[in-house]
């Protein structure tokens, strides 16, 4: 049965490759092998997390995400910056100055991500006042913890939140606007969002728990930095804007959102290494006493992500002194209820589960090959050093058994298998002359 | 009923640092072999409890999993010290658990409660001086 290939902005440049193992070794769901002298991503195990991008000193791994030339292919295009973006730019004291560059690098019109979070914030507080939730709810909004959760917690499935991300909300409104106030066609206008992850890219071109995404495209928050630089020196002037709130703002960083929907009883986690152990709490039940989680794959939130420019530490710092200076009105109050009504905000799919670690369909089946994994690893050194082009021995093992590779492929086992055959001809040598 | 896998974890008393190690390697295995949703989730919270317990109460013992065609069974066995008063120990809020445990958020009496109440099946057996030995096991629905 062959599966169709899965979507991923991760990929890996073969010309760039030499075949080490920082990757395979940093990778949170073992998702890389290195065979025949270079990294090959398994794309039913990758979520798009981006910590390869980080970690490949040789700049191997890459984000696919759109071009800025990809907006020439719709009569209108419209640009949904993610807030992280303000916090590219030193002492960036008002969202407007981004806002205004953004349209002069060529686009028609400017929606703020952030208002989508405003909206999405109010959705979930709705959300959390029915009854019988499933404490802690967890945030939708990274849609790479959403998929850890697919591959790696998927009896945790029922925990997400089903409101989309500010994206696709604000993404929604956006067209609506724009095509009552210009009197065109939705196809007519492409929605862009400018993004810090690759992560987003995939969410856009495959979602999770929705038919279709509402937008058209990402352009990297990196590639888009160096042009907008030159042109962050006025503010947007149109009366029509909307800005969003202080709360919308600050989903730019971890704890953002979990301040804005439910301050009292709520955990936010960030780095994807930290966002797996806390998981691992919610399954043994340790944490239902909270309401609601927030999970970030990325150190400090969407600020750290691959794809950003700035120090994370430093984005974070320009986003807190921003978020002071606006208005300290809650999204409860500024987002009227009509909004919600007026715009799609919840899933319209089930977000299934990824049964990628599964050793085989059939338990009896699957139960013969942990038996022999098991047996393997006995005879396995233990180093995890990577040389055989697997993450760990135990991972090894399982490709072993998945029919991937042979004990041989072990240079230390095979450093036995050797010494032992030497040393068998040495004994055949002498017995031949005697 | 015929077993079908088995392997068993060595869990130190008081080794605060490894704790939950077992549980989770259990957890990973079955989801390896195609266990999950209620089923999964009831053993997460049982062999987080129990692998706790011993690490909390005991003198040193064992976490064994075996899977049937049918059934999960966890058997936790350790060699002492023994439960004086097995009535008061499966009394939710009763805890015995010493400063130390307290201290790291251990020790609100729910550990055999919580065990019982995710098991399909629940045995346990112990003796002062001896050790405790208890047995879950989690149907697999077909």
């Amino acid at each position: 049965m062959q599966e169709k290939r899965r979507y991923h902005s991760v990929r890996l440049d073969k010309d760039r490759c030499k075949g080490c193992t920082n990757c395979l070794t940093h990778c949170p769901t073992a998702a890389i092998r290195v065979r025949g002298g270079r990294a090959h991503i398994l794309d039913n195990l990758c979520i798009d997390c981006g910590e390869c991008i980080r970690i490949c000193e040789y700049h191997a791994k890459v984000a696919f995400t759109d071009v800025m030339a990809n907006i020439k292919a719709y009569k209108y295009a419209i640009v949904l910056p993610a807030p992280s973006l303000y916090g590219q730019f030193r002492d960036m004291a008002r969202p407007e100055y981004v806002l205004e560059a953004l349209k002069r690098v060529g686009f028609d019109e400017v929606f703020e991500v952030a208002r989508g979070a405003d909206i999405v914030t109010r959705a979930i507080r709705e959300k959390l006042r029915e009854p019988n939730q499933p404490r802690p709810l967890i945030s939708s909004a990274c849609p790479t913890v959403v998929r850890l959760i697919q591959v790696r917690f998927p009896e945790l499935i029922d925990h997400i939140v089903d409101i989309r991300q500010p994206m696709e909300v604000a993404a929604s409104v956006a067209r609506a606007e724009f095509c009552k106030k210009h009197h065109c066609s939705p196809s007519d206008v492409g929605c862009f969002f400018v993004t810090p992850c690759p992560a987003k890219m995939t969410a856009i071109r495959t979602p999770i728990g929705q038919k279709k995404s509402e937008l058209d495209g990402a352009i990297s928050m990196m590639e888009l930095y160096g042009q907008l630089l030159p042109h962050i020196n006025e503010m947007l002037n149109d009366p029509d804007f909307v800005p969003a709130t202080g709360y919308g703002v600050a989903w730019a960083t971890s704890n953002g959102e979990a301040n804005a929907v439910c301050p009292d009883n709520s955990l936010s986690v960030d780095g994807i290494s930290n966002v797996i152990r806390v998981l691992e709490e919610v399954e043994n039940d340790k944490l239902s006493d909270l309401i609601y989680l927030e999970g970030n794959a990325c150190i400090g939130g969407c600020v750290g992500g691959p794809l950003t420019f700035e120090n994370s530490y430093v984005a974070k710092n320009t986003i807190r002194k921003m978020v002071r200076h606006m208005s300290p009105e809650h999204p409860d109050t500024a987002v009227p209820s009509s909004m919600l009504n007026k715009y799609p905000t919840k899933n319209d799919l089930p977000i299934e589960p990824n049964t990628a670690e599964k050793l085989d369909d059939n338990i009896v089946e699957a139960m013969r090959k942990m038996k022999q994994m098991n047996e393997i690893i006995q005879r396995l050194p233990g180093y995890d050093c990577g040389s055989c082009g697997s993450p760990t021995c135990a991972a090894f093992a399982e490709d072993i058994v998945r029919g991937y590779c042979t004990e041989m492929d072990c240079v230390h086992l095979l450093r036995e298998k050797l010494k032992v055959m030497a040393e068998e001809m040495v004994e055949l040598a002498q017995s031949r002359r005697e | 009923m015929e077993e079908l896998f088995r392997i068993s974890y060595p869990v130190a008393a008081a080794d605060y640092s490894s704790a939950g190690k077992a549980s989770a390697d259990i957890k990973r295995r079955l989801k390896q072999l195609g266990v999950g949703g209620d089923v999964l989730r009831r053993v997460a919270v049982a062999s987080y409890e129990v692998e706790l317990n011993l690490v909390i109460h005991s003198e040193g013992g064992e976490l064994c999993l075996t899977v049937f065609p049918g059934a999960v069974q966890l058997v936790s066995s350790d060699v002492g010290p023994g439960i004086p008063d097995l009535d008061m120990a499966m009394r939710e809020g009763y805890s015995t658990a010493n400063e130390e445990a307290r201290s790291l958020g251990f020790g609100a009496g729910m550990g055999l409660p919580n065990m019982k109440r995710n098991s399909d099946e629940f045995d346990i057996k112990s003796k002062v001086g001896t050790g405790t030995t208890i047995t879950m096991r989690f149907n697999l629905s077909a």
